[in-house]
């Protein structure tokens, strides 16, 4: 292999990358073992592929290509999904080429990253895909050596007919068995016999990670691509009044300058067409950087826009939203939601008879939380190429689901659907603003209306001040207990801009007898939109919390008190639709009580918090171990517990509940988006404050609940009990209790 | 637009772009070296970072009239086939989410141990606090650049 081992070169990928088509990834799993000799030369791949399944293809002289169906925005689907095919093929792992698949919603499914739901919603359909590929194979052999297929066996890629002493790898029958019909409800492995799944596998995509290869959407260009820029309103609430643009169309390099309507008057959005801005201002140009200094030189004078009606596509037809078009500040969203807070709400759940039981009380406990919106800053900003005619489009980017902005993109182009090529390249993060669609229209729209290849850039400045927020949110929890100290009754009262963040139907509901649970909204022009763990991520931080200090009032140990709530919950639930169950819900606890030493004089030196949260079908627990760095409290240690059922690849989950932490202290910490009369008050990193190495954790210990359960979500569900846990942390820390988000602002003005 | 001649990854190349064009747009958009991101274009990421002369820079803010003679090597120049020592130990410890940040990472990993082969967890700290990770990799990075030193 001496021609290949120098041959990975730019050209041979620029060849496959560009010439297979946009988004094209190819990957090479060999790499694994950092064998970076005897890797495959993708322009060497022989053409020959017999397809088996929509999943797979296999050449005749034995490679075998696993497409990987879903999104990659740094959950590694590329390397977990195809392991899950792998297994199932029963295949050597290492001798698996990985390949990003194409946007084809038929052949491979809902292809949409978010929720937590990649492995979830592909494990059966992958796991009967690398089966019933397994089998048509068999069945290929068995004809051709005229014996009967139960006496078959295969592995790592070779089929065995011991009788006989025949064998053959799989390419051999891979033509025959291209054209045997698919079969359906093969048997499946039993997972015991796993070797594939549920053991460390490197990410496939390591090696191009590592030496920057264009993967990425801001990567993408092709011959004649121009750069397209929006120069959005300065503020929520405003539009483009008239602009001149004399000075910018003299700046060099710069093509045109227009403004463009994004939806139509009365275009019906779906649910994740979002609107920021419909009036767009565009300056487009040769390069990046003319059109960011050309855009510069603009004169523009906004005006504000005034309330403005959105039509929204439902199931139950169209309806009609007005977005008010008041100028918003943070000061006024803080008043409006003690107003709103004091009102009466929507009621979302009640058990039992709460409001006698507040009335008889011996003691009520109320607190409430806060927390701000937030920016997504996934570190590619937001971009989109596209390459639209009269006949066509070509549309490259970064999105977690394309078939979702596909239909819109066909509405707006007036194109049919199969005439949108849509190709998906890998997201530098994605976080939930990548399942949105605007930047792909506006993209598109640009392209048709210069007539050439364009890719629109959002500089990091558009990205944060532009943006699909997470909601500012509060809520407001009460207690009830009674002369003895007993739990009797729990409220919680939750708002927010402009949704409400309740999960009504989850712990404590249903371990408690009288319960009520309320929301209320305030409508806004902020758009907002799915954050990492969409209304979890405040609701554990707020609840969690109280749980600690309902926890401190019983004089019980915050981890036995969860424990007995459980019991409760487990034995004699309370009300109906309780969403968790309460059995996993006590074993994360019980794991992170046993790896962190929980109550051990070991660990007297650390100011300890504990929360755990169900979400997307899982389950995690933390403790955070804060000492003083500096007169600072400081997370240096975190215990993690996390029940996500059978875990498809270790090492990588382990790295995924590392950032979990990692982004949740971060975002706890200093995660925060004012506004001032409708402008975002920090529009770079210079302002919003990301967690840096240095404020990271020294360890993170990561345990895995180990059972036979088909997986559940894992880029989210560790994710919102990390706020509440370094709270409670940090009121042993700093013997007070930590309410507002972001929690640094309180402790730093107190030093 | 002035002709500029640059020394990148150890060959020379001219570029026809204006002179305060910043070395990052150079490179992505003149040279079709995209391994060097853009994250925040004010020196706040480090998703940018190149080598100088073997020092690490936020190329975001180098104008391109500014690098006369010096070397620049980004990411694509750091080894031929992936196998310099720190791009392996990344390798070695799965250290990617998504993957956006890590060649800067890398580049500022490389620049902190040829200045100092053995690095304390402080200095670690402190010399890739510049480098932004949203997907909060920061104790993986810490392990590969340990396990670098060790074969470096
Ligand atoms: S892009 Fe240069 S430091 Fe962020
Ligand atoms: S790996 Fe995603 S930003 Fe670092």
């Amino acid at each position: 292999m001496e021609k290949t081992k120098t041959d990975y070169n730019r050209r041979a990928f620029l060849k496959s990358t560009f010439l297979a088509g946009g988004g094209m990834m190819i990957s090479f799993s060999g790499l694994a073992k950092l064998s970076l000799d005897d890797k495959i030369n993708p322009a060497d791949l022989p053409a020959d592929w017999h397809e088996l399944t929509g999943y797979i293809k296999i050449t005749s002289d034995n490679i075998i290509k696993i497409f990987n169906p879903n999104p990659e925005f740094g959950q590694n689907v590329m390397t977990s999904l195809p392991m899950i095919v792998a297994e199932e093929l029963d295949v050597d792992w290492k001798k698996v080429v990985v390949e990003m698949g194409p946007h084809d919603n038929v052949k491979l499914g809902p292809q949409f990253t978010g929720g937590s739901n990649s492995v979830r919603m592909y494990w059966k359909p992958l796991r009967d895909a690398g089966a019933a590929a397994r089998n048509m194979l068999l069945t290929a052999a068995a004809q051709t050596w005229n014996v009967p297929v139960e006496e078959l066996t295969t592995k790592g890629g070779m089929i065995y007919h011991e009788k006989t002493g025949k064998s053959g790898t799989y390419g051999e029958f891979a033509s025959k068995a291209a054209g045997v019909p698919i079969p359906k409800d093969v048997k499946l492995k039993d997972v015991k016999n796993f070797t594939v799944v549920r053991n460390s596998q490197k990410n496939v995509e390591g090696l191009k990670i590592v030496t920057g290869k264009p993967l990425f959407g801001l990567d993408y260009t092709q011959e004649g691509t121009l750069i397209a820029m929006i120069q959005h309103p300065p503020a929520f609430g405003m539009k483009v009044k008239s602009f001149d643009a004399s000075e910018t169309l003299k700046m060099p390099g710069i093509k045109d300058v227009f403004t463009l309507k994004l939806y139509e008057d009365g275009f019906e959005q779906a649910g994740f067409d979002t609107r920021t801005f419909n009036d767009l201002l565009v300056v487009v140009g040769n390069t990046t950087w003319q059109v960011m200094n050309a855009r510069k030189k603009l004169k523009v004078s906004w005006e504000p826009k005034g309330d403005t009606k959105d039509t929204m596509a439902g199931r139950n037809g169209k309806r009609e939203v007005v977005v008010p078009g008041a100028l918003e500040s943070t000061a006024t969203h803080f008043a409006k939601m003690k107003e709103y807070a004091a009102k009466p709400a929507q009621l979302l759940r009640k058990d039992g008879d709460p409001e006698t039981a507040f009335k008889n009380a011996a003691k009520v406990l109320e607190r409430t939380y806060n927390a701000p919106f937030l920016a997504h800053n996934c570190m590619e900003p937001m971009n989109c190429f596209a390459h639209v005619t009269d006949e066509k489009a070509l549309i490259v980017g970064p999105h977690q689901a394309a078939g979702w902005i596909e239909p819109t993109l066909s509405k707006v182009l007036n194109l049919p659907a199969d005439k949108i090529d849509m190709q998906i390249t890998r997201m530098g993060g994605g976080f939930g603003l990548r399942a949105y669609g605007h930047t792909f229209v506006e993209a598109a729209l640009i392209s048709r209306k210069v007539k050439a290849p364009v890719k629109l850039v959002y500089t990091r400045e558009d990205d944060m001040t532009y943006g699909i927020y997470r909601p500012m949110y509060t809520a407001t929890y009460r207690a009830a207990f009674d002369a003895n100290k007993n739990l009797i009754a729990f409220h919680v009262k939750g708002g927010g801009i402009p949704e409400h963040p309740i999960h009504a139907n989850r712990f404590p509901a249903g371990a408690v007898d009288n319960y009520l649970a309320e929301g209320w909204e305030i409508p806004s022009n902020i758009t907002i939109g799915a954050f990492r763990a969409p209304r979890s991520n405040f609701n554990a931080a707020a609840e969690q919390s109280f749980l600690d200090e309902v926890a401190e009032v019983m004089g019980k140990d915050p981890i036995e008190f969860r424990l007995e709530l459980l019991k409760r919950a487990k034995e004699n639930p309370v009300g109906k639709n309780n969403e968790y169950d309460a059995d996993r819900y006590a074993e994360v606890l019980k794991l992170v009580k046993e790896k962190s030493g929980w109550g051990s004089a070991a660990n007297k030196q650390y100011s300890r918090g504990v929360a755990a949260y169900f979400c997307h079908n899982s389950y995690a627990a933390h403790v955070v171990d804060i000492v003083k760095k500096d007169g600072q409290p400081f997370v240096e240690r975190v215990t993690s517990a996390v029940d996500c059922g059978i875990v498809i690849n270790p090492d990588a989950a382990v790295n995924m509940v590392q950032g979990c932490v990692v982004d949740g202290i971060g975002n706890a910490l200093y995660g925060e988006l004012t506004f001032k009369d409708g402008v975002p008050e920090k529009n770079n990193f210079t302002r919003y404050r990301m967690i840096r190495h240095r404020e990271a954790p020294k360890k993170i210990d990561v345990h895995f609940v180990q059972n036979e359960i088909n997986p559940t979500g894992l880029g989210e569900p560790p994710f919102p009990p990390i706020f509440a846990a370094v709270a409670n942390a940090l009121y042993k820390s700093e013997k007070k209790r930590f309410y507002n988000q972001p929690f640094s602002t309180e402790f730093q003005k107190k030093s | 637009m002035p002709v500029i001649s640059l020394n990148v990854n150890g060959k020379t190349v001219s570029v026809d772009a204006d002179p305060a064009t910043p070395v990052l747009w150079v490179l992505r958009e003149h040279l079709n070296l995209v391994g060097t991101k853009y994250g925040c274009g004010v020196a706040q990421c480090g998703a940018c970072t190149i080598h100088l002369n073997g020092n690490a820079v936020r190329s975001c803010q180098l104008p391109v009239s500014a690098v006369g003679k010096n070397a620049i090597t980004t990411i694509e120049g750091l080894s031929e086939n992936g196998d310099h020592p720190v791009q392996k130990a990344w390798i070695e410890q799965d250290v990617a989410q998504c993957g956006y940040c890590q060649t800067g990472q890398i580049m500022t990993a490389t620049a902190l141990l040829k200045s100092n082969p053995n690095p304390t967890d402080a200095q670690i700290e402190a010399s890739m606090s510049g480098n932004i990770c949203r997907c909060g990799t920061y104790l993986r990075i810490k392990e590969a650049i340990k396990t670098a030193a060790k074969q470096m």
